[in-house]
């Protein structure tokens, strides 16, 4: 069985969304949180809804339509998300308003709505979907459990285009939480610098990112999904990916571009820099966190990025760390980690 | 792909026992395990029965070696897990792809909304470690670690159904060929953050819950974990025991009505009890027992009740919601129910529903009210439907 990514939707601190051209006009911030671009909404959901709704559960319906109309389908197979943290906006809305009104006189909104499969919810009642429904919550991969859950629904003949989407909100409370344990840089820093200023901590960010999976080939797929390996504290990452590019038959010369989740903190770029200088000496080198910021579900926009670099053949200038003349990748390998405990490999093939 | 997953060991613990034997014993006393709240911090104290483990943090902490500190979540899900995985007895373990697929919907908030006071009142205050645990994610991993987990391990969260997804994912992930033995289920510790959500929206009974009755008032929150080891014919086949039985059916579908509300049809759990049967090639008169989600909601028991009127009718099995005795242990409920559904294959029981005494009057059937032995027990459904419209049916049969 073979795996496509029909569709990609993405909505982040860059104009990904529904752009013509892609990644041509960069966007510059200066802080240590990048913010999202918020599409127009009204496009995509009943104002009515709207206002009720928090950014992450509108940003997740909106990128998910965009996604099912991209690859002109009405109704999905199932429905699979991936977040961390959830509803933070809702959860933090409620836990003020138990701490403030010590437990009394509270309304039941922020409570309905702070549960963590509430995107996916919301995505199959407007969409009245009663297919599969499902929401992994496992830290820097829960987007990648929610890719392999779908796998495993193809590979089983039980659904196709499948909806898969990564998406996770930051809020003032817990930027400020996160800061605090240390996740971030102490000084604000241009995210174009990021990648070039290696120091502790990186900058946050937040978005969502959706995608349509078949396992039906055309010639309008932006890419193939080749092969996905998610590890937790693999005792040699370098044994992983070599092992990884066997089964699939392939040597390190195979791989025409390496995309990376470096994100310009010390101890976590440390480990790209291994895996490259052992396995990918020569290889063109791309990477994308000073673009959309690091967040548990960051490489959803990974995947959209190395996606689109295999359709459209080409590689943005502002990804690429170590280029090659007349690049035009047929095949990539998209590596991320988070903390240095989950790790998740994606071999990608252009069709 | 495999064609049996089978389920070889349970482990177990809420309000009414902390493993198995106590469970069993329990059912059979008709005793619940709702009381006044004692552990929770809460100004609904005295007010709202809760159905609380009757362990505290420090004899949990005691019992599983976890640090001082820990969230009652992943207290409660390393006693059941730990339990599962030695029920198991599953010699060289460490030769198979072992996996765990936890789920929770509160992570660490009981540790959270203590930091969060002190964080509230001033933004540099509040002790770190007690939001490092925060997410859903991070309980599943602390248990894993403590059990030497680490080839496959994910956490999943659809509110009240997610630890019967946990169980169903841990299936296919043994027919994939990614898995050789899973432990799944989940865990949930009462916290004010859903005790005061459910209160708000005025679905918690002053009472002790009724299941199924007419004169239902709304659920009782409850707290616990629970937690199945499901192993391929591989692993079975070098296994010199008998297993409880297999998981035969399972199908998750979603309402598409509203956020919390179930739709009057019951479409989703109408779906998910129908394909749970397709998939498990049964019949609806195959089935000798339902565990009922049950959780004593006017909307939840009607619309459970309507769907399984249209999939059951004339013949219905006997049935009961167990949440008469736990409560309604939301993340960890289908976990919990999934060990009572092997069990009463194990031992040909059926539970009661406790405190039942009027029919709903627009349905045709009623729950069974005492503990029955020696019963035909062969195919047991047992539904979990949640929040966000999230409907979920196992099947678990005999082997």
């Amino acid at each position: 069985m073979k795996v496509y990514i029909r569709s990609a939707a993405s909505i982040s601190a860059q104009k990904s969304f529904k752009q013509a051209g892609f990644l041509e006009e960069v966007i510059e911030y200066t802080g240590t949180r990048l913010p999202v671009i918020e599409p127009d909404f009204k496009q995509y959901i009943d104002p009515k809804l709207i206002r009720r709704m928090s950014h992450v559960i509108k940003r997740g319906v909106a990128a998910a339509s965009e996604c099912l109309k991209e690859a002109g389908v009405d109704m999905p197979g199932a429905i699979i998300t991936g977040t961390a943290f959830g509803c933070m906006e809702d959860t933090i809305t409620f836990l003020t308003r138990i701490v403030e009104g010590n437990e009394e006189m509270l309304p039941p909104t922020a409570f309905i709505q702070s549960t963590h499969n509430t995107v996916a919810a919301q995505i199959a009642l407007m969409l009245k979907c009663h297919a599969y429904n499902n929401t992994f919550v496992h830290k820097g991969v829960s987007f990648e459990h929610a890719l392999l859950d779908a796998i495993m629904l193809l590979n089983e003949q039980e659904a196709d285009n499948i909806l898969v989407g990564g998406t996770e909100e930051m809020v003032d409370t817990s930027f400020k939480v996160l800061t605090r344990l240390g996740l971030y840089k102490r000084w604000p820093l241009s995210n174009l610098n990021l990648l070039q200023t290696v120091s502790a901590g990186t900058i946050g960010g937040e978005g969502a990112a959706f995608f349509l999976l078949s396992d039906k080939s055309d010639p309008n797929n932006l890419a193939e999904l080749r092969a996905l390996k998610v590890l937790f504290n693999p005792p040699n990452i370098v044994h992983s990916i070599s092992t990884l590019l066997q089964e699939n038959d392939l040597t390190a010369a195979d791989i025409d571009l390496v995309v990376t989740g470096k994100n310009g903190d010390t101890r976590n770029d440390a480990v790209y820099k291994k895996v490259t200088t052992a396995i990918f000496p020569k290889q063109p080198i791309a990477n994308y966190k000073h673009l959309c910021g690091e967040y548990p579900v960051a490489n959803s926009f990974g995947l959209w990025l190395a996606a689109n670099i295999l359709k459209k053949g080409e590689v943005p200038e502002v990804v690429l760390e170590r280029a090659a003349s007349n690049l035009r990748p047929k095949r990539i390998l998209l590596y991320n980690h988070y903390q240095n405990k989950y790790h998740s490999l994606m071999l990608l093939d252009a069709v | 792909m495999s064609s049996k997953v089978y389920i070889v060991g349970l482990g177990v613990i809420s309000s009414i026992g902390n493993n198995v034997a106590e469970h069993l014993a329990a059912f059979e006393r008709e005793e619940a395990g709702m009381a006044e709240i004692s552990k929770l911090n809460t100004i609904h104290q005295g007010e709202l029965p809760v159905a609380e483990v009757k362990l505290s943090n420090e004899e949990l902490i005691a019992i599983t070696g976890l640090p001082v500190n820990s969230s009652r979540t992943s207290l409660l899900s390393s006693v059941a897990a730990k339990q599962a995985l030695d029920d198991a007895a599953i010699p060289n373990l460490n030769t198979f792809r072992v996996g765990f697929v936890s789920a929770n919907t509160v992570g660490g908030m009981d540790q959270s909304e203590d930091f969060f006071v002190d964080f509230l009142a001033d933004n540099s205050k509040g002790k770190l470690r007690y939001v490092h645990d925060h997410e859903c994610g991070s309980i599943t991993e602390i248990v894993a670690s403590q059990l030497g987990i680490h080839d496959i391990v994910t956490t999943i969260s659809t509110a009240c159904s997610s630890s019967a997804n946990a169980i169903f994912y841990a299936a296919r992930l043994i027919k994939n060929d990614i898995a050789d033995v899973v432990i799944a289920g989940g865990a949930d510790s009462l916290t004010k953050f859903t005790l005061n959500g459910f209160n708000t929206l005025m679905i918690l009974d002053k009472e002790f819950c009724k299941p199924f009755d007419e004169n239902r008032a709304g659920l009782n929150l409850g707290e616990g974990a629970g937690y199945l080891v499901l192993v391929s014919d591989k692993v079975m086949s070098a296994l010199n025991k008998v297993p409880y039985c297999i998981l035969s059916g399972y199908n998750n579908s979603n309402d598409a009505f509203h956020q919390t509300a179930s739709s009057p049809e019951g479409t989703g759990s109408y779906l998910a009890m129908k394909g749970a049967l397709a998939k498990a090639g049964l019949q609806p008169a195959d089935i000798n027992y339902i565990n009922l989600h049950g959780t004593g909601t006017p909307n939840n028991d009607s619309a459970e009740g309507t769907a399984i009127k249209r999939v059951f009718d004339p013949f219905y099995p006997p049935m009961s919601s167990t949440k008469s005795y736990t409560g309604h242990t939301l993340g960890a409920s289908g976990g919990i129910e999934a060990v009572f559904s092997v069990l009463a294959i194990k031992h040909l029981i059926i539970y009661p529903n406790l405190r039942f005494s009027t029919p709903i009057s627009e349905l045709p059937f009623a729950p069974v009210t005492s503990f029955l032995k020696d019963r035909p027990v062969k195919h047991v459904l047992s539904n979990s439907f949640g929040f966000g419209g999230n409907c979920t049916s196992l099947i678990f049969s005999v082997a």
